[in-house]
């Protein structure tokens, strides 16, 4: 069987190939159009997974990768959590068929996850004021948002926060949805930039979105104080404004989960509505199974049942129905009293593990370079720490110390050991230094 | 004013002043309550109730039924002899395989590398030899492998037209219409013979714009169960081939419409041997029985290992914004199956088996019809393929099967043949019967 050919005039040869078809038939090949791809261009590699990429082709024996928000044990592995294990085992046990879930997800998932996000007895969850629908993990939460938002609120603006996950821009992008930075992360300080971003928030057009990080901020790891969320949120209910959290790491900010959901709780207890889009994909480590869902707290329980009619619409020409594997697990471990008592102490270890390494890499690089302040990398809180390298100083990071990071200065602590950090903090410093 | 001079000029202007604040007080103390007022209503008091899924909609009323009786043939998906779900045997297998296995970590945003490559070799076979010419990535079923298709259509086809069947899955239309691509479209269904319209069609083909994207069902088409033939199919390639069309195939129902893969992808590899470039959206939710897994592949035949690079990198472009990266444990699953030789086979068997299963419903339904004396010719019930049945009746036949008789079905008459089984099929026939007398 011949190879395909590109599609130029060429002889008749599939016609000679078939000798029963009429001699004057052309060949099908000379009047199929020309390529109507052969104008695409290579699209530019994803400026956080091509890290990971990066570092899978890389040679060098001492490479280190700090791409992606992965958690990774001290061995630097890539961690099922023991309660993860139990679940899948109950579940394989129990021998559960593989039917579509409900457009809206898996009801028992859906009941956990409002549960962790607002605390169980809350008001609102008795008033059927929650809307929640299950979601391919925090993008594709995000995704459903953006487009009810560019549906139900066209000409609106979602202020988003500079800096941010890449991601972001290209979700409400897509959605056609339109978007503008509001100041957060002061370099002088290394810290959140709060009278910047309460007037560019106060400048926006009233009822505009803002998009916020519930808490562990990615890329910065710098989250507002309490009081600072609390003006906040009176900012938005003076604004009018529509508050978007983006809740990917809860857990991960103060190793418990019920502290982390502070700010969305006490935005909806002020009063407001509020989007939230919610992950499990790192505080359970379901990364790859996609487990996620997309909350709103409403005024009034019949809004709320428009609108989960309108993100079903929405949903379901994306994906139909989202994964089942992962949302049972997550129910499963959620709704188990005993095993989500296991779970926060699993979460309590991996939140643990990643503020050690924050104070090992903080105390080696005074140690290596005391004339600078490091006290930003236990100051701030998460996976990452935003370093404040330039893209030069990065290159220089992997080019010389095989030290896989994202360019804009970002590092996850959740892939860095305690073995590791002597030679990470010679490279950061050799980086500062001389570059 | 009565007063004169300045006294009472600073009297007026005085009063004025305290009318002017206490007109502003007044104003402040509205805005506030009104503020307070807009603060309580909703942001959303304004959004409508979108109205029921026509498919997935049926599901629901049939759940809220209370008769013991009642028989869901609305969505499809399979179900054995006694109307149960069924996990086939290869399936489980390949979930104990893959069971505890040691990491979740993300997959590439195009998917399980080798799950995709397998995939493909399934769809396209001997017809396509070189693997490397086409851009393929893993994707949420057949509807994410549709909204990527739709996407990329917008993005590097612009200002073309996607070309929907009459009828299709509803759906179809929500994808494009959602990526914001315009859509139009070509006969397909013929009411009176219950069979494809094949001169409307190829009037259709001929008349689109040159280069629009024309979707074709592979085999099994839903709703109606009508397929081209193999003739019909090769004049619809050269047709499109001639007008510098792009074909794409949904393909839902590989295996499951004669029990045999290579065949059911017949269609595709009469269009590649034709050297179309064409497109592929493939889903594993029937065949293997992963509906909730959300498995699929979505493929474009390119011209060279270049173009299908350059094309698949922009494929994952679309994707990163909707979901980052595809659910790994179906895509694990059905690696495992595609790539352990026994297990294929014993696929291959079971997939043969659930077909032949629903051959034998059809059979039964009509020759059921026919011995109630129903005048009507129930032929189409056996001519028409695939997990669907276009019975030809019509809504105000299909609410009063509901409300009367608890059968449920969607109301363009489409019945989901696997929801038929030795056990509910007189009933089924009988109804069908009262009420099309």
């Amino acid at each position: 069987m011949r190879a395909l050919a590109p599609a130029a005039p060429r002889a008749s040869a599939p016609a000679a190939a078939a000798p029963r078809a009429p001699a004057a038939r052309p060949s099908v090949r000379t009047l199929a159009a020309a390529s109507r791809l052969s104008g695409v261009e290579m699209a530019p590699p994803d400026p956080i997974l091509g890290v990971s990429e990066a570092f899978k082709r890389s040679s060098d024996p001492n490479k280190l990768n700090l791409g992606v928000g992965a958690y990774r044990t001290e061995e630097l592995q890539p961690l099922v959590l023991d309660v993860v294990k139990k679940a899948e085992a109950k579940m394989l046990a129990a021998g559960y068929n593989k039917e579509y879930l409900p457009i809206e997800g898996l009801d028992s998932f859906r009941k956990a996850t409002v549960d962790l996000l607002l605390g169980a007895d809350h008001p609102a969850i008795k008033q059927d004021r929650v809307v929640c629908i299950q979601a391919l993990s925090g993008t594709g939460a995000l995704r459903v948002g953006a487009a009810f938002i560019g549906k139900f609120m066209p000409g609106t603006k979602v202020f988003i926060s500079n800096p941010t996950w890449g991601n972001h821009m290209n979700i409400f992008g897509d959605e056609r949805v339109e978007w503008a930075k509001y100041r957060y992360f002061d370099p002088e300080t290394v810290g959140l930039d709060f009278a910047g971003m309460t007037a560019d928030l106060e400048a926006a057009p009233d009822g505009s979105v803002v998009l916020l990080h519930g808490c562990a901020h990615n890329p910065t790891g710098v989250d507002p104080t309490p009081e600072q969320w609390k003006a906040i949120a009176e900012l938005c209910k003076r604004k009018g404004h529509l508050p978007f959290f983006d809740v990917a790491y809860q857990g991960f900010a103060t190793g418990d989960l019920d502290k982390d959901a502070f700010a969305p709780r006490l935005f909806v207890d002020s009063g407001l509505e509020v989007v939230v889009a919610q992950s499990y994909s790192k505080n359970l480590g379901l990364y790859g199974e996609r487990v996620g869902a997309l909350n709103l707290v409403l005024a009034d329980a019949e809004s709320a049942k428009r609108v989960l009619s309108q993100l079903k619409r929405i949903a379901r020409a994306l994906w139909s129905n989202p994964p089942t594997h992962g949302a049972r697990i997550a129910a499963e471990v959620v709704g188990d009293p005993a095993m989500f008592e296991e779970w926060k102490g699993e979460m309590a270890g991996m939140a643990g593990r990643i503020a050690k390494v924050r104070g090992e890499l903080r105390a080696a690089l005074e140690a290596r370079c005391p004339e600078k302040d490091w006290s930003f990398v236990t100051k701030q809180i998460g996976m990452f720490s935003y370093t404040g390298m330039s893209p030069k100083q990065v290159d220089n990071m992997t080019n010389k110390h095989a030290v896989f990071m994202t360019r804009d200065g970002r590092i996850s602590l959740a892939g860095l050991s305690s073995a590791k950090v002597a030679a990470l903090a010679d490279g950061i410093v050799d980086s500062v230094r001389n570059h | 004013m009565a007063m004169a001079g300045p006294l009472a000029a600073a009297a007026a202007a005085r009063s004025l002043a305290a009318a002017s604040s206490a007109l502003a007080a007044g104003a402040r103390a509205f805005a506030s309550s009104s503020a307070a007022a807009a603060a309580r209503k909703s942001w959303f008091s304004d959004v409508g109730m979108a109205p029921r899924d026509p498919i997935l909609g049926v599901t629901e009323k049939f759940l809220a039924d209370t008769s013991p009786d009642k028989i869901n043939l609305g969505v499809g998906a399979y179900r054995d002899d006694s109307g149960k779900p069924v996990v086939l045997d290869c399936v489980r297998e390949a979930e104990r395989r893959i069971a505890g296995k040691d990491f979740m970590e993300y997959l590439p945003i195009g998917g399980l590398r080798d799950f995709v490559t397998e995939s493909v070799k399934l769809a396209y076979g001997d017809a396509c030899p070189d693997l490397s010419n086409v851009a393929a990535v893993q994707s949420l079923s057949g509807t994410g492998s549709c909204r990527l298709m739709a996407e990329f259509q917008r993005r590097f086809m612009p200002h073309s037209t996607v070309y929907i069947p009459v009828p299709t899955w509803s759906n179809h239309h929500s994808i494009w219409r959602d990526a914001g691509v315009p859509q139009s479209t070509y006969r397909y269904y013929k009411p009176e013979t219950k069979g494809l319209d094949f001169e409307g069609l190829m009037e259709d083909v001929k008349a689109a714009p040159s280069g629009s994207l024309f979707l074709l069902h592979a085999c099994a088409h839903n709703p109606t169960g009508v397929d081209p033939t193999p003739e019909q199919w090769a004049a619809i390639s050269k047709l499109m081939a001639e007008r510098g069309h792009f074909p794409f195939f949904d393909m839902a129902y590989q295996g499951f419409a004669s029990g045999d893969c290579d065949k059911d992808s017949g269609a595709i590899r009469t269009f590649l041997r034709d050297g179309h470039r064409l497109g592929v959206s493939q889903s594993y939710a029937k065949n293997m029985g992963m509906y909730g897994q959300r498995i699929g592949a979505f493929s474009i035949v390119c011209d060279s290992k270049d173009e299908a690079a350059r094309v698949e990198s922009q494929m994952k472009l679309v994707a990163r914004p909707m979901y980052s990266n595809p659910p790994l444990h179906g895509a694990l699953m059905v690696k495992t199956i595609l790539r352990d030789p026994q297990l294929k086979a014993q696929w291959f068997a079971e997939v043969r088996g659930m077909a032949e299963r629903i051959i034998s419903m059809r059979a039964l339904l009509r020759r059921n019809l026919e011995q109630l004396g129903s005048q009507h010719s129930w032929k189409h019930i056996t001519d028409q393929i695939g997990m669907f049945a276009y019975s030809g009746m019509t809504p105000e036949m299909v609410d009063t099967l509901a409300a009367k008789h608890s059968i449920y079905m969607t109301r363009n008459g489409r019945i989901s043949m696997a929801g038929v089984n030795t056990k509910n099929v007189a009933r089924l026939a009988s109804a069908m019967h009262e009420v099309t007398k």
